[in-house]
């Protein structure tokens, strides 16, 4: 019989507890992937492949409003590549929890700067600059709810009310969009920002924030306060990030959830670390003359500490692969079942290897305590004890 | 029957101190458990008290049609005076809704910190609002009240201290409490200097008003609606506070059970594998009583007692350290509503306390159930041998 073959043996010399050792193992790692990519979604907020892009919003607060005006003043500075603004409009589609945002844009600039988003079909971006009422959206809306090209989506405009007195703005959809064919975690209702100025009640001419590409990233932070001092005496201050901060600042305003999150996972864990280590430690009292005979049959000291080590180094990693895949299996489930707690979060091939990683740690660590003692056990005491 | 079962719980309740390891598990694998569900369920409970307590059934809220949140509104000065006179309307307050970005005490974070422009019958109509240090804000000057919540998690917010907002400083004149409301988490200033500071004219975003119940709202209500010179709806403030509470309350506590009962499961493995083996060391001892003549219901009777015992000593534990540590624990979260953030007190409430050790209770009877039919089922003389 291999080594191998014996830690294997040795594991299920007691069935029922390593299943039941395994499979608490296996929950915790479940809820450590999936905590962890509910913390990932928190930290991170929105995964945007923003590093060249800086975002131009108000000074005081995200609701302030910038004037159109300050287009071409930014355009102006040395360094500016392209721009493009985005908008808060609000609304709702059918129910309010419907959630998601919608923003007016101008077609070509928005996609310009927004260089990674392909849209589809053919000749759509042409038409929604062309088509004053043209809405697309993340192609991941449009599975959501169904859309296809052509139809018309009703939004009720619960910000913005339009100048004939009514609310309903309606929108014919004449594209999808997507990064790599896929959606984004965040995902977005655009439309024609002519068609907003025109038919708004109030708020024309202004927009939420400026987005806009540099040359050289290097120059960023000088960029950033280039703009701010632009504008730091006019009637409109500006506050400018990275696109990447930006996203951070708003998903870290949810607060404390990361704080607990980060409770649970400890509470998890020094459960898992109390309940294996004890399994194991018990499991090597019991097999004390075993060991002893495997010494005196000639098993190096370092054999028996590979024997007692491996066998909580395999009842932990398998305990967290199962776990952690389990929870990639859950993942999609759960994060649509909970995204107005978090956003959307996503177990990740990453966390899988964190997890692995992780239950190798926990595996040595528990381990290491029982298989110290193995290696020193001195085969006449080992007897007696017996 | 009785006595054997006593005499051999007892025996078990006395050895355990023997088997303190393996027991242990029990104890802090369920603790564990109720500590996070009691932990996070009560994070929802202060999150739901905090906004609806912040609604009484004599006051309503005037904003405009179809909107759910407050910042959204624009009510002129006149819009305003014709409401007051109406009948139904005993006291009324125009008021501004904005946020202003203010670091969070102890991070680099901006939070958007409600800012409310009042007028002064706000406080009549509010009456739980309370100056608990410095004094009220006069008006038509820059001068701001702050919300005991809101002084304790933002930056900068202490009595005398002043607020940089826009292109004036707001001096901080006094703190103020409401009862535990999310009012705490606010800002309180003059309409007028609001309105200034953030350009909005005479316009405010909404307006308070105190009637004589939820009934007068919702006449008011139609009688607005029906009336071609507003664009405006009312809302109880009891019905406007729940709207407000309700889709995050709902999430934080689908999160709460997800959590708590994926973690049960592994708590349930745990207690499984804890009896298992307090049985299996004891193999030779609970076959020796069998031999003695004591029946098969003591030995379950008293396995189980034992897991049920270890159970609840966990759940205590782990319900009584939540409530140590978290019970009034402030915090604050993002009111997706308005974009603004909404200040809260924990509340592990006695319901909460006692849903815990309810659940410790049921972990400790699936974990101790199985192996007490084990215990039972062992026949006498394999196990004398101490196989």
């Amino acid at each position: 019989m291999s080594l191998l073959g014996l830690v294997w043996a040795n594991l299920f010399r007691k069935r029922t507890r390593t299943v039941l050792t395994l499979l608490s193992v296996m929950i915790a790692f479940l809820l450590f992937a999936l905590l962890q990519a509910v913390s990932v979604a928190f930290d991170g907020g929105v995964e945007v492949d923003g590093t060249n892009r800086l975002v131009v919003g108000g000074k005081y607060s995200q609701i302030d409003q910038l004037p159109y005006s300050q287009k071409q003043q930014i355009l102006s500075l040395d360094g500016v590549d392209k721009i493009t603004h985005t908008s808060w409009f609000g609304g709702e589609y059918q129910d309010p929890k419907n959630f998601f945002a919608k923003f007016p844009v101008d077609p070509e600039s928005y996609f310009e700067v927004y260089s990674e988003l392909d849209l589809e079909p053919a000749g759509a971006l042409e038409r929604f600059a062309r088509e004053r009422t043209a809405a697309v959206v993340d192609i991941s809306l449009a599975q959501e709810y169904g859309w296809e090209v052509g139809d018309v989506i009703p939004i009720q405009g619960t910000i913005y009310p339009k100048n004939d007195g009514t609310r309903l703005w309606e929108f014919e959809l004449v594209g999808t969009f997507s990064e790599n064919g896929e959606g984004s975690d965040f995902p977005l209702f655009l439309f024609h920002f002519e068609y907003f100025n025109e038919a708004t009640l109030f708020g024309a001419d202004q927009v939420g924030n400026w987005t806009l590409t540099i040359d050289d990233v290097e120059r960023a932070d000088e960029i950033a306060n280039q703009i701010d001092a632009l504008f730091e005496n006019s009637s409109d201050p500006t506050r400018t990030t990275t696109e990447d901060e930006a996203n951070r600042q708003f998903a870290r305003q949810l607060g404390d959830m990361g704080f607990i999150t980060t409770m649970i996972m400890s509470a998890v864990f020094f459960t898992i670390i109390l309940l294996t280590g004890n399994t194991m430690s018990q499991a090597l009292r019991e097999r004390i003359p075993e060991l002893a005979v495997l010494k005196t049959l000639g098993f190096t000291d370092s054999t028996v500490l590979f024997l007692v080590l491996g066998e909580a180094l395999i009842l932990c990693v398998l305990g967290g692969a199962l776990g952690a895949g389990l929870a990639m299996f859950m993942g999609p489930g759960m994060s649509a079942a909970l995204e107005g707690v978090f956003g959307s979060f996503e177990v990740t091939p990453d966390i899988f290897v964190i997890a692995l990683g992780l239950s190798a740690a926990v595996g040595l660590l528990i381990g290491l305590l029982p298989a110290l003692t193995a290696q020193r056990l001195a085969i006449v005491d080992a007897f007696r004890r017996g | 029957m009785f006595s054997q079962v006593r005499e051999i719980t007892l025996m078990n309740i006395r050895n355990l101190p023997s088997r303190v390891g393996s027991s242990s598990v029990i104890v802090v694998g369920i603790a564990g458990v109720v500590a996070v569900l009691v932990g996070l369920l009560s994070m929802a409970v202060g999150f739901d008290a905090a906004l609806k307590g912040a609604g009484k059934p004599d006051r309503a809220i005037i904003m405009r049609e179809g909107t759910s949140s407050e910042m959204n509104g624009n009510m002129t000065p006149e819009q305003r005076a014709i409401i007051k006179a109406m009948p139904e309307v005993e006291l009324g307050s125009g008021e501004t809704y904005v946020v202003a970005a203010i670091k969070k005490a102890g991070t680099d974070i901006d939070a958007n910190v409600v800012v409310r422009g009042v007028e002064q019958t706000a406080f009549d109509i509010r009456d739980e609002v309370q100056i608990v240090s410095g004094r009220g804000f006069e008006p038509g000057k820059a001068e701001i009240i702050v919300g005991v919540a809101a002084a304790g998690q933002f930056e900068g917010l202490s009595v005398g201290s002043f607020l940089p907002v826009r292109d004036r400083d707001w001096q901080v004149v006094g703190h103020f409490t409401a009862g535990g409301t999310a009012l705490e988490g606010e800002i309180w200033g003059d309409l007028d200097t609001v309105n200034s500071t953030f350009r909005r004219g005479g316009i405010s975003s909404t307006m308070r008003i105190r009637v004589a119940g939820e009934a007068e709202a919702r006449s008011l209500d139609r009688k607005l609606q029906d009336d071609p010179r507003f664009d405006l709806m009312v809302k109880p403030e009891t019905e406007f506070y729940a709207s407000q509470s309700e889709q995050r309350t709902a999430l934080i506590n689908g999160f709460g059970l997800s959590v708590g009962i994926i973690m049960a499961i592994g708590a349930i493995f745990a207690a499984l594998n804890t009896m298992y083996s307090a049985v299996s060391t004891r193999t030779v001892e609970i076959a020796t009583l069998r031999a003695l003549g004591f029946g098969n219901v003591p030995v379950v009777v008293s396995v189980m007692t034992e897991a049920l015992f270890l159970a609840l000593l966990g759940g205590s534990l782990g319900a009584g350290l939540v409530w140590l540590v978290f019970d009034g624990y402030s915090a604050s979260t993002l009111n997706q509503a308005s974009f603004s953030q909404v200040a809260f007190d924990f509340a592990v409430t006695s319901e909460l306390l006692t849903m815990g050790l309810s659940w410790a209770i049921g972990l400790g009877i699936i974990g101790g159930l199985f192996p007490a039919i084990r215990a039972a089922r062992l026949p006498i003389t394999t196990a004398l041998r101490g196989e």
